[in-house]
């Protein structure tokens, strides 16, 4: 049976890999017939109406899912498809209470051409009272216009009919709306790069994140990913060079580290594990499979610095005896750290993620880049990781992309001809190291950018 | 720092990494604090074939928990309650909030504040 999932009209190329990804999950059969960016409305194919319910229902970037019972770009074709498609389905609606809705979607109709349409779908015959609050079942008419923005990106003409009409019966509504309470203006504990809310749970989603899995994001902040993994049901754990940044100031700790505030805040408490102050190039974990995701959002060296562990110079600083104590034992004592290459660092991630993850365990890595690289942008890959998906987050002057990646199991190889392979690592500056953090301080200083946003 | 979490890591220093006497990091001087968590037996089923069961054992010990049994639940064992009872308080529930982790193989001692534990090197470890 076909169904007609309601995508949110916004993230576009999130939109797609995130219904596969639920889909895989979930482990249901989930063939695309009809995706379209500019538009909301996307016919799936599914085995039955659980499928379809258990899909959306667990979608962040999916608004709600109904029946097809037809499609047309006339009413004409549409009347004609409801008939041939979903005769079979009227006997079972005749006594329902029931409420009929036209949703126009980029388009305006008025009531007495509502009226109307609503009339010329007399022939289902149901006999049931109508009832607009709470009814049994609710059948949808949707209009789909051409947006003024597909005009101005790829020249569609607009037209003041619709360009193709649904008609069908709602099913489910998706997880939308945990967006609003996830909310940062709400969050309890946020830091200046918390992820927002909805692409984090996006993410989550991508990874697979789910009851009885174990995350990790290594660059964990104020913990964003974290949350969002754990409100689908996974453990997660988190660490950072920096440990400012979830453990909070001493105001903003009460009970514990700050971050916690945001687990308890959703409920969540028992979801959380554990943060640690590490660095990705010195990990304490064990060099074996022990995690079923990792989602991060490495630092890009513009806003917060990139920095592992090591000297500018690289000599060694010899321990000292302080008081009868060594120095790194004693309070407040920093060890010395260098910057580090953008790209070296996604390659230790990329790495660090083979050695870790199960096998079919998901790497979700954001990556930001400069507009002028996006035609042939390089995804780093690793022979051991399939990449599953390529997300792009446009931004005036840069965007961000976000990688999902798989870990193959032992005896797969991923073909990595088109991956990047040149390395950042060595290099004393920041600068030197990090083509991004140059791109984009260029162009400010040219003053091309668009002020940032507050 | 959960007793799961100190079963996953071992000792941050490169050299260390081949040494079986680097895992597990030993606990000195810990506090412990008991929380409250849900029990979540699918977590429990999936995770424990991961841990080191040889190292829990040490750690447990060291904690002042009762010896575990010599080999790691599996199967039927893990639909018995009170076996992920136990599993749950000990991996989940039981968080060193003060303390030390040490080395067994360099002999460096990472320090636990407020529950967490704090991997990075000095210089002339990296």
């Amino acid at each position: 049976m076909e169904y007609l999932v309601r995508l949110a009209q916004c993230h576009e190329t999130f939109r797609q890999p995130e219904l596969e990804a639920v889909a895989t999950l979930l482990g249901i059969d989930l063939e695309i017939i009809a995706y379209h960016e500019y538009t909301p409305f996307c016919v799936v194919r599914l085995k039955d109406e659980a499928a379809a319910r258990a899909l959306v229902a667990r979608c962040i970037l999916a608004k709600d899912v109904l029946e097809l019972w037809g499609q047309g770009r006339t009413y004409d074709d549409l009347h004609a498809d409801v008939q041939q498609r979903s005769r079979h389905l009227w006997e079972k609606y005749r006594q329902v209470s029931y409420a009929l809705a036209v949703d126009c979607f980029s388009g305006k109709r008025s009531t007495a051409k509502k009226t109307e349409i609503f009339e010329s779908f007399g022939y289902l015959g149901l006999e049931g009272t109508v009832r607009l609050k709470g009814p049994d079942e609710q059948f949808h008419v949707i209009e789909e216009y051409v947006t003024d923005v597909e005009q101005h990106s790829i020249g569609t003409e607009l037209s003041s009919e619709p360009r193709m009409i649904y008609f069908g019966r709602w099913l489910a509504k998706s997880q939308r709306d945990v967006i609003l309470t996830h909310t940062l203006k709400k969050r309890k504990y946020i830091s200046t790069t918390s992820m927002d809310a909805e692409l984090s749970l996006v993410t989550a989603n991508l990874a697979l994140a789910a009851p009885g899995k174990i995350f990790f994001d290594p660059f964990v902040g104020a913990g964003s990913f974290l949350v969002a993994a754990s409100h689908f049901g996974a453990l997660t754990l988190g660490s950072d060079i920096d440990p400012r940044a979830f453990r909070g100031k001493d105001h903003e700790r009460k009970d514990g580290m700050a971050m916690l505030q945001n687990f308890k805040q959703y409920n969540i408490v028992s979801q959380f594990i554990d943060a640690f102050t590490s660095d990705i190039t010195n990990t304490p974990w064990r060099d074996t499979q022990l995690l079923d995701g990792i989602v991060c959002d490495p630092p890009y060296g513009v806003r917060e610095g990139l920095r592992v562990l090591g000297t500018r110079d690289g000599k060694v600083i010899e321990p000292v005896i302080i008081d009868g104590e060594l120095n790194y034992y004693r309070k407040g004592y920093i060890p010395p750290k260098k910057p580090y290459g953008f790209e070296a660092l996604q390659k230790d991630v990329l790495e660090f993620a083979v050695r870790r993850l199960v096998p079919n365990g998901r790497l979700a890595m954001w990556m930001p880049t400069a507009s002028d690289e996006s035609k042939s942008f390089p995804v780093p890959m690793h022979p051991k990781l399939e990449v599953i998906s390529v997300c792009v987050q446009p931004f005036h002057n840069w965007s961000r992309r976000l990688m999902t990646y798989r870990r193959l199991p032992e005896g797969e190889v991923s073909d990595t001809t088109l991956g990047r392979n040149k390395t950042d690592g060595e290099g004393v500056s920041a600068d030197d190291l990090n083509a991004f953090r140059v791109k984009y301080n260029n162009r400010r200083a040219l003053g091309t950018d668009q002020p940032e946003t507050k | 720092m959960k007793v799961i979490t100190a079963n996953f890591v071992t000792c941050a220093v490169k050299e260390c990494k081949t040494s079986a006497a680097s895992f597990p990091l030993h606990f000195q001087d810990a506090e412990l604090e008991q929380l409250e968590l849900d029990l979540q037996p699918e977590f429990i089923r999936n995770v424990l074939p991961r841990v080191d069961w040889d190292s829990l054992r040490i750690t447990a010990t060291e904690l002042g928990f009762p010896a575990l049994p010599e080999t790691k639940p599996e199967g039927d064992a893990l639909n018995d309650e009170q076996t992920l009872k136990d599993l749950h308080r000990l991996l989940l529930e039981t968080s060193v909030v003060e303390g030390k982790l040490v080395c067994g193989n360099c002999g460096h001692q990472y320090v636990i504040k407020e529950g967490i534990a704090n991997f990075l090197l000095p210089s002339h470890l990296v």
